[in-house]
């Protein structure tokens, strides 16, 4: 009973920003930009009302892809498009390893650090679709372009990711095999790698998906594979055939989704 | 064996964690290093292997001088010291036998082990040590699946299997349980005495340390306040080393009428100790 009569004890969490002014005057400023910037899209009614048919008409080639009128350029495209995806994932990785190892702080010196991020760095700021049309025109249409295309693309993804996961292994073994006088591959081979094996396993085969659906995206700029075939059947209006082409892509990459899965749930 | 001399260490922020450490440690002599958190034990260890730079003073292991190495000299000299860890630092998604291998590092070629084709002298080595701490069932488990006494014993393997002449030991117990903290100090100590190798051994628990090590090394804020046998380490030592409080219960008993009520003391610290657990899950 006596509890009663105590006063209750407020708790309110710290707000992020300690200051109230500067707290709302921020909130208010985010609003403000953001209804200014909505307002600064133009939207052009009229096409939008023309567009809409000819998008109906795309989806409604849906309801019935159409996979024999180009059966056999989609079977091309197919193969052309899957020796690319794994080609190019496998190059990708063996370049990628060392460039993540050399990009993790905790185990290079500075200066093979900050090449190694440099490298990720362009590898990432660089797009795939530009990278395939510098290609492309280096060395011609083809799938050649796509598999360097998306080599290259595999680097900054993979090398960053593994560098992350190196620098937040635990560092306990590393200093126990360095105490016992292993030369640095060794040290590498020994206690570094068995730490990032699993997620290397993941993310390279996450990273074979990802490169199969760019293989459609780059073989528009005209770097071979499936993605050629989509383009040719767009531009000639085939939307049955393009529907089916979707599909297609769709259910490869939900097979590869299911079975990468599977691998990782095994490796633990 | 090990000879350090006016050894001293500051780190970067400024704080010095040694402060002109000298000791001599013979071949075969077991020595426990105690001392508060912070004091600097694991700091002088890891001075003596280089994992930590010194910052002045000179560290002799035989006749080479530690201090002065680099590259491949540091590499040799960390090849004859063994390290034995507090979380057995072993890699724990590799098995038994690799984590022992790798004790062999500093010798074998790196495509070698890479590849796992270690020459047989080095499975010959790993396979009497496994045996040694008595692990031969284990071989082929992964680290990650023994128990926190076997995993230690994997540590000590792999500081065996490297032939040192010294072990550098950093609280090989301190997350074991009791009676597991002294089957470890025991088999370190009888290795100790087989080989011949001299050691250090961080350890915090003062009457582990002083019922197996022949002689206890004191270390506060850097200074060694304390050298001696552990009968030696009385209350007043105990006060130089860790400051004032009642040492009178954390002290061995030496007269031999006592070994019996000290065993059963023993008993009750085990039943205390495994009962904490389950009374802070109670709770």
């Amino acid at each position: 009973m006596s509890a009663a009569h105590a006063p209750a004890r407020r708790w309110r969490p710290p707000p992020l920003i300690a200051n109230p002014y500067l707290r709302y005057a921020l909130l208010v400023g985010a609003a403000l930009y953001l209804a200014l910037a909505l307002g600064s899209v133009e939207v052009n009614w009229a096409r939008l009302s023309d567009g809409w048919a000819r998008g109906l008409r795309f989806v409604s080639g849906f309801l019935e892809p159409n996979f024999s009128r180009r059966w056999d350029d989609i079977v091309q495209g197919m193969i052309e498009s899957l020796t690319m995806t794994v080609t190019s994932t496998v190059m990708g990785i063996a370049i990628s390893v060392p460039i993540g190892i050399g990009a993790a702080r905790n185990v290079v010196p500075r200066p093979v650090y900050y090449v190694c991020r440099s490298i990720i760095a362009v590898s990432r700021s660089l797009q795939e679709i530009i990278v395939a049309i510098l290609l492309v025109a280096m060395v011609g249409f083809g799938p050649f372009a796509g598999f360097l295309t998306l080599s290259f693309a595999t680097i900054g993804f993979l090398s960053k990711l593994l560098a992350e996961d190196i620098e937040d292994i635990d560092p306990a073994p590393v200093e126990a095999i360095r105490a016992t006088g292993a030369p640095w591959p060794s040290l590498i081979a020994f206690g570094v790698l068995p730490q990032v094996a699993p997620r290397l396993l993941g993310l390279s085969l996450y990273r074979l998906d990802i490169n199969f659906r760019e293989s459609a995206v780059v073989g528009i700029v005209g770097a071979g594979g499936i993605g050629a075939t989509l383009n040719t059947a767009i531009d000639r209006y085939e939307f049955d055939s393009a529907a089916a082409i979707l599909i297609l892509i769709i259910a490869i990459v939900m097979a590869s989704e299911y079975v990468s899965g599977l691998i990782r749930g095994r490796v633990k | 064996m090990l000879t350090i001399a006016g050894l001293s260490k500051r780190y970067a922020k400024g704080d010095k964690a040694l402060d002109d450490v000298s000791l001599g440690i013979p071949a075969g002599q077991v020595v426990g290093l105690i001392g508060p958190s912070g004091a600097g034990k694991s700091t002088l260890i890891r001075c003596v292997n280089r994992l930590v730079e010194p910052t002045s003073g000179s560290i002799r292991l035989g006749d080479t001088e530690i201090t002065r190495l680099g590259g491949a000299g540091l590499r040799r000299a960390r090849r004859r010291m063994g390290m034995i860890f507090q979380e057995y630092a072993l890699v724990e998604r590799l098995t038994v036998m690799e984590n022992v291998l790798s004790g062999r590092l500093g010798y074998v070629g790196f495509w070698r082990a890479f590849l796992r084709r270690f020459p047989q002298a080095d499975m010959d080595r790993a396979f009497a040590v496994l045996e040694r701490v008595g692990l031969l069932d284990h071989v082929d488990k992964r680290a990650d699946e023994l128990s926190g006494g076997q995993r230690q014993r994997v540590g000590i393997a792999r500081a065996l299997v490297q032939e040192p002449d010294i072990l550098l030991v950093d609280e090989p117990t301190a997350s074991l349980d009791p009676k597991t903290s002294r089957q470890i100090m025991r088999l370190i100590v009888e290795v100790c005495a087989e080989r011949q190798l001299a050691a250090i051994v961080n350890i915090h628990d003062v009457a582990l340390a002083q019922m197996f090590v022949q002689r206890i090394i004191g270390l506060k804020a850097g200074r060694v306040v304390f050298d001696g046998s552990p009968e030696a380490l009385d209350t007043a030592a105990l006060t130089a080393i860790y400051g004032e409080e009642d040492w009178s219960r954390t002290i061995r008993e030496v007269e031999d009428d006592a070994a019996e009520e000290a065993a059963a003391q023993d008993a009750v610290r085990v039943l205390r100790a495994q009962a904490t657990p389950a009374a802070a899950r109670a709770l």
